[in-house]
């Protein structure tokens, strides 16, 4: 039944885009492991879009795992919990890849740690209830969210309670679980999608309960057959249908996916609520499951560490404030011909320039390039051939933007609406001069002069 | 370079090799590069070199050399005198001497060709800023310059010069055309290229090997000869639907059938070399499309009524002038609206 159910206006695919090698074989085949809880785990207060959260432990107190450590500040802001149990120490300052510089809570692990097959058991293993859900109220539903310190684990990590919480005025009718996972080289929602495929059914049960959606739609892209075939398994009984999408980037993307899905256009600037959808991650879909069907807040997540340069590419799941180099080391180091590693894929992952920095809620991959991988030829000129146009997502002109941004020229960065850009990079990859388009535009966003008073997006 | 954006500090780290901060994306499509494409041009030319060889001999040889190295050697100099480091490696200056001197009579002097490829590159391509700033397709550019200063050596006459080559040595099909009493050839030749002409334009089958080369590795878009060749066709057969035979015995060329059109001169030739040259077509595909559909009209325009019998050199320098206003009027709207006001 899930198989042949017909979505209104599905369309499989959407415009543009490009088919960068995938190199998701690496990990593909690798079952999910436990990382044993490092000596320290650092957990910044700020992991999320929106307003840091406040630090709630003592010096030298003594913490559980699961346990809150900061709690949320107003409605778009999550908590953060204990992923081990050991003795926080004082508030430091850490550079997060993206970035930004935040307070970070060190937790000393202690030594009487969850075994790995304790945590493996309570994140993947047991009984997910489909059709036997119990019946929650959507605001019990959403409470448990935000007391859970959930957030988008697809890389934007914005808080999950602000997606599923009603707003006046809107009307939610369908519920998309996003599991393109299209940037190269990540298999960690691939591995969760075989591996606890009912638990992902039972987070998009419990969004649709909460947004009051008509349906749900779990979308893969077809280069994965085997994940599509244990969610079309998982979801017998329930009517959450499983929808198979054209391998393509940013398929991921929201407004990607719910164009492809639904053939729905999501307004420049807008979201997918202004069109009726709500779109969670997989991961994040697990992650809603844990906490309202097992009480069990996002301490941990599923991380794969691949690519080239990593000796043993693995998918792990790894307690939240891990250091990047416990992943590595875990996996067998770097290979001497490793060039550059990545929070995230290599198509919009932010490179870590040093390894004691943690991964946070929205780490979805460390991947490392050999240099062979990051090797470019130099930047000609501009051949105005178009190609960055033809591919992108969005339909605007990459070359244009790129070049007004370079030059400062902010009219004609607006003409060309620049602020439409969502970063995807496709412009990049595909331009054969070399020109470091969503860069220039990225910068050029930025630096983009806000126009009258209080407008501009921040 | 922009200081801001690509600088790669090398990070030393304990467990291994430098490695490298730099921003998203980290990996690109290395099947495309500006070098690349300008090999993908030249190696689809190879059926059109070929086939030069096998009408004109050593004669095409010298024309292609001169004007290839006259290219190469201001592009160099262009290079040194603005300091800046060689550009001879893109080989967008090897395409521009080789589409050049394709396009001219095989009984051009040497001398002649050389200013042309000077011409092409220095005003064409350098005087513009260099690759990407330049308005007008250089080897175009260089052809005109020769044509004007030099008709003597480029116009009609040139291509009935006796020894030139094993062919027969008529004039081209399109001076015939506009000679009420003579006689077109017959389209098969024409097809093959067994015909006078240019040294690179005389074989349809040709061109078309190279150019659907192009347009399948993707280095050429399809929507540029398809305007071209779809709206010269269209224009021909609208013509042949409503000529009478006055208006034939005033303008001969009027007479000219649809598969005479396509097979004839340079158009299949600068439908796929000259006009998909990128820099200076339009960047949308909407945009493409609409350059092709005029450089066809310009064609069909000048070939029908204007005082020379070919018509693409002219076509594509006009088209190369309104390109930027074709960008302005095909801008594409983002998926999901402009941005809105007040965000
Ligand atoms: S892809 Fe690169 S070379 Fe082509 S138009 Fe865009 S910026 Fe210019
Ligand atoms: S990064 Fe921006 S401009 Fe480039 S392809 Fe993506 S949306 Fe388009």
């Amino acid at each position: 039944m899930a198989e042949t159910a017909v979505i209104a206006g599905f369309q499989g695919t959407f415009p543009h885009g490009i088919h960068p090698d995938d190199r998701k074989s690496l990990a593909a085949n690798t079952p999910i492991e436990v990382l044993p809880a490092p000596k320290t785990v650092l957990l910044p207060v700020l992991q999320h879009l929106g307003a840091p959260s406040n630090a709630l432990t003592r010096p030298n107190q003594e913490v559980v795992i699961g346990e809150q450590v900061a709690s949320a500040v107003g409605f778009i802001s999550a908590g953060v919990h204990a992923s081990v149990n050991g003795i926080a120490r004082r508030p430091v300052h850490v550079t997060l890849p993206n970035g930004r510089r935040v307070p970070a809570i060190p937790i000393t692990a202690g030594a009487e740690q969850h075994s790995a097959e304790q945590i493996h058991a309570d994140f993947i293993g047991g009984e997910w209830p489909t059709v036997d859900m119990p019946a929650f109220a959507a605001q019990e539903i959403v409470d448990a969210v935000l007391g859970g310190g959930i957030v988008g684990l697809g890389g934007a990590a914005f808080p999950t309670h602000v997606k599923l919480t009603r707003q006046p005025n809107k009307t939610i009718d369908a519920v998309l679980v996003n599991g393109c996972e299209c940037e190269p080289y990540l298999t960690s929602d691939y591995r969760l999608m075989i591996e606890a495929p009912r638990a992902i059914v039972a987070g998009g049960l419990l969004a649709a309960k909460a947004v009051d959606a008509r349906f749900v739609v779990i979308a893969v892209e077809d280069n994965k057959p085997k994940a599509i075939a244990a969610l079309r398994e998982a979801c017998a009984g329930t009517n959450v249908v499983v929808k198979a999408l054209r391998t393509k980037y940013p398929m991921g993307g929201e407004k990607q996916t719910v164009r492809a899905v639904l053939g729905r256009t999501v307004p420049t600037l807008g979201l997918p609520l202004d069109v009726g959808v709500v779109v969670v991650n997989v991961g994040t879909a697990h992650a809603v499951a844990r906490i309202v069907l097992r009480g069990k807040p996002l301490t941990h997540r599923v991380i794969s560490v691949t690519g080239h340069g990593v000796k043993t590419p693995r998918n792990l799941i790894v307690p939240i404030g891990s250091s990047y180099r416990s992943l590595l080391d875990f996996c067998g180091g770097l290979r001497p011909e490793a060039a550059r590693v990545l929070s995230g894929g290599p198509m919009m992952g932010f490179t870590v320039a040093d390894h004691d920095t943690p991964v946070t809620k929205g780490t979805s991959g460390v991947t490392v390039l050999t240099r062979r991988d990051v090797s470019h030829s130099a930047e000609t000129a501009c051949l105005r051939c178009g190609r960055c146009a033809h591919v992108c997502p969005l339909n605007l002109v990459p070359t244009r933007i790129a070049m007004a941004a370079r030059k400062g020229n902010w009219d004609v960065a607006r003409r060309y609406h620049i602020q439409a850009c969502m970063e995807c990079g496709c412009c990049t990859y595909a331009c054969p001069a070399s020109i470091p388009l969503v860069q220039l535009i990225r910068v050029g966003k930025a630096r983009l002069p806000q126009q009258g008073s209080g407008s501009g997006k921040q | 370079m922009n200081g801001s954006q690509e600088t790669a500090n090398a990070i030393t780290n304990d467990a291994a090799p430098a490695l490298r901060v730099a921003p998203a994306p980290h990996v690109y499509d290395t099947r495309l590069t500006t070098r690349r494409m300008m090999l993908d041009v030249l190696l689809a030319l190879a059926p059109v070199v070929g086939m030069s060889l096998y009408n004109f001999g050593w004669r095409a040889v010298l024309v292609m050399a001169v004007t290839t190295a006259s290219c190469l050697v201001v592009e160099e100099a262009g290079a040194l005198l603005q300091r800046r480091p060689s550009s001879l490696g893109d080989l967008s200056a090897a395409v521009t001497g080789l589409i050049l001197g394709l396009s001219l009579p095989a009984s051009c002097p040497w001398w002649v060709a050389m200013i042309a490829g000077v011409v092409a590159i220095g005003i064409g391509k350098l005087a513009f800023g260099g690759l990407g700033q330049n308005l007008f397709n250089p080897a175009m550019v260089g052809r005109a310059f020769a044509m004007i200063s030099f008709s003597k050596f480029l116009g009609a006459p040139a291509y009935r010069i006796a020894e030139v080559g094993g062919i027969v040595s008529q004039a081209t099909p399109l001076t015939l055309a506009r000679d009420a009493a003579a006689e077109i050839p017959a389209l098969w030749p024409m097809f093959l290229g067994t015909v006078n002409g240019s040294i690179g334009e005389t074989s349809v089958l040709a061109c078309l090997l190279g150019g659907l080369y192009l347009c399948a590795r993707r280095t050429a878009s399809w929507e540029i000869p398809s305007g071209v060749l779809g709206t010269l066709a269209l224009l021909a057969g609208l013509t042949r639907l409503l000529v009478t035979d006055a208006s034939i015995a005033a303008v001969p060329a009027l007479r000219l059938s649809v598969l005479e059109h396509l097979t004839s001169g340079a158009l299949v030739f600068g439908a796929f070399f000259i006009a998909t040259d990128p820099v200076t077509n339009p960047i949308s595909r909407k945009g493409m499309l609409v350059f092709g559909a005029g450089v066809g009209f310009f064609v069909w325009l000048l070939r029908s009524f204007s005082g020379y019998p070919e018509g693409v050199m002219f076509a594509v320098l006009l088209m190369n002038a309104l390109a930027p206003l074709i960008n302005r009027w095909t801008v594409p709207t983002p998926v999901g609206g402009p941005v809105p006001e007040r965000r």
